[in-house]
């Protein structure tokens, strides 16, 4: 059985409390809404690119401490990064929540997001912990349309 | 307050750990657990009688027609309702509004006309009014609700002043727990000259309910939270009604005669069931009843109530824990929040000891965002609660509490 501290552990609880990047970006010319229709939680992210590069990132909303904690440490572990590294990064993530197709990530990679590992023995939660990672590939995408947890894709 | 020792051996599944802890389910507005009585129903009409219902000229065909008319009875008996062919069976209360709505609601309702919902109401007592009256151009006005999670009758005054063809609200709020004064309601709407669509989901299981006391027109309920099936449940109408309305689903059943290119309708209710029907939800839906009427309606709301009460005044004693809804007049429903942990953190951490809540919108957007809170944890009771459930529910929010540092 797992333990609610696997879940909620200090990093994930400190990243709830006092969020980063929890702001709009100056000159942001990237942007999705993500949105978790079962239980209203709800991101807005912005970002700016510059070439390939993601050079500032910001999100707003609210959610559970996971999903909170979630989008603090992406925009954290994204920022500076290239897109292509960014969703290399997002695979990697995907893949240590369910250990789908792209097999058990590379702690090693993930830095601090490895904290989310836990996740992966609490299903409900999964969508908690991927809603800002889709949301921010769909704003590298510019896609218009809100991306919602319950979208095929997951 | 009922014997819950007597009680929760009836219930199988209350015999089952949940990380290592007994389970206690609190979360019976979304839907109830079922006794061994109805799971044993189930099981004997399918070994003993199962055949499709008004067909066959055969015993079994016969004996499965008997049961499926007898279930009709007991919820026609159950609710008091005008007549026994006033009683359709429906998948729950969602398809028995989107019945109401397709069928009087398309022929009744025209462009500029208006029909009025609450802002209590759950999204099945709001979208299919929604659907109606994008379709026919008509206005949907909602009425709003008092700071203590009333409906407000000067605003529900001012929307009857529109004269409002249907006026459609809940008997109690899934989501506060609130008793409306229904049959108020519904005269009010009725001098209006609305007809009046009751919500009767929250209500059927848990109070004594007399459908031609309160004076709708249209009353939905669904038996999967009062015992029975998933899948159960009945549109309760005014006779009259059902007899000019133009059916629902085409189909078998429904029919008298059909020619190639019209066919004429069977008597109500089956006008309004076309297709072999649920026929095991019916007779799980029967024994869920007799189930409670053994136990009495009257002993079952005062047991919920007081369980209620008494999780209300422990609830509040935490600091930073706020419960919503009325004082008074009030169901077995009680929502909260506890500081700034969200609701699905806390329906996690008290999953963890066994401990079943809901955490969320509670499918009454529009109610969420009047309360000013994205979602709340609920904690709903029914006969085999008891207080020992509400010492675990402390325990476990304490331990919530202790892990996020609220109060900080």
């Amino acid at each position: 059985m797992s333990d609610l501290s696997d879940l909620y552990q200090q990093v994930i609880l400190d990243h709830n409390r006092s969020p980063r990047n929890f702001r709009t970006v100056p000159g942001a010319n990237r942007s999705a809404e993500g949105y978790n229709p079962l239980c209203g939680d709800r991101i807005s992210l912005q970002a700016r690119v510059d070439g390939d590069v993601i050079t500032d990132v910001g999100f707003q909303g609210s959610g559970c401490a996971i999903s909170k904690a979630a989008a603090s440490l992406m925009t954290a572990a994204v920022h500076g990064k290239t897109t292509a590294e960014a969703d290399a990064l997002f695979r990697s993530f995907h893949g240590m929540l369910t250990g789908g197709v792209d097999g058990p990530a590379d702690p090693q990679a993930l830095g601090k997001l490895a904290a989310f590992a836990g996740v992966r023995a609490f299903p409900a939660r999964v969508k908690c912990a991927n809603l800002s990672w889709h949301t921010l590939r769909a704003a590298l995408e510019n896609r218009a349309e809100p991306v919602t947890t319950e979208s095929p894709s997951d | 307050m009922l014997d819950t020792a007597q009680i929760r051996p009836d219930f199988p599944i209350l015999a089952r750990r949940e990380n290592g802890h007994r389970l206690v389910y609190l979360d019976n507005a979304a839907t109830s657990q079922k006794p061994r009585r109805v799971l044993d129903a189930i099981g004997h009409y399918y070994s003993s009688h199962n055949a499709n219902v008004h067909r066959g000229a055969y015993t079994l065909a016969v004996e499965a027609t008997e049961a499926y008319e007898a279930a009709r009875t007991t919820v026609a008996r159950f609710v008091n309702a005008w007549a026994r062919e006033g009683v359709v069976f429906t998948r729950g209360t969602t398809e028995s509004i989107n019945l109401v709505a397709a069928s009087w609601g398309r022929t009744h309702v025209a462009a500029g006309d208006t029909v009025v919902v609450t802002a209590m109401d759950h999204h099945s007592n709001i979208v299919p009014w929604q659907i109606l009256c994008q379709e026919k151009r008509a206005t949907l006005r909602m009425v709003e609700i008092t700071e203590d999670g009333r409906v407000d009758l000067s605003d529900y005054g001012r929307a009857l002043d529109a004269k409002p063809k249907i006026v459609a609200f809940p008997y109690v709020s899934n989501s506060l727990g609130t008793v409306n004064p229904a049959a108020q309601l519904a005269k009010l709407a009725h001098a209006a000259g609305a007809v009046v669509v009751v919500d009767g989901a929250q209500s059927t299981p848990h109070l004594r309910v007399d459908v031609q006391a309160l004076d709708c027109d249209f009353y939905a309920l669904s038996g999967h939270k009062m015992l029975a099936p998933m899948g159960s449940g009945a549109l309760i109408a005014k006779p009259a009604l059902l007899e000019a309305m133009p059916p629902y689903h085409g189909g078998g059943e429904m029919i008298e005669r059909v020619w190639d290119d019209h066919a004429t309708w069977n008597k109500i209710p089956h006008k309004f069931e076309g297709g072999t029907p649920n026929v095991e939800a019916a007779i799980g839906l029967a024994a869920a009843i007799a189930y409670l009427e053994e136990l009495g309606m009257d002993r079952v709301a005062g047991h919920e109530q007081a369980l209620a009460r008494t999780a209300i005044e422990r609830l509040r004693r935490i600091e930073g824990v706020t419960v919503y809804g009325p004082r008074d007049h009030r169901a077995g429903v009680v929502p909260f929040t506890y500081g700034d942990i969200h609701p699905h953190d806390l329906a996690t951490i008290l999953d963890r000891d066994g401990v079943c809540i809901r955490a969320g919108h509670h499918c009454t957007q529009p109610l969420m965002r009047r309360l000013g809170v994205a979602a709340t944890a609920r904690a709903s009771f029914y006969v085999y609660n008891d207080v020992d459930d509400i010492d675990a529910l402390v325990t476990a929010l304490r331990k919530a509490g202790e892990l996020f540092g609220v109060p900080a």
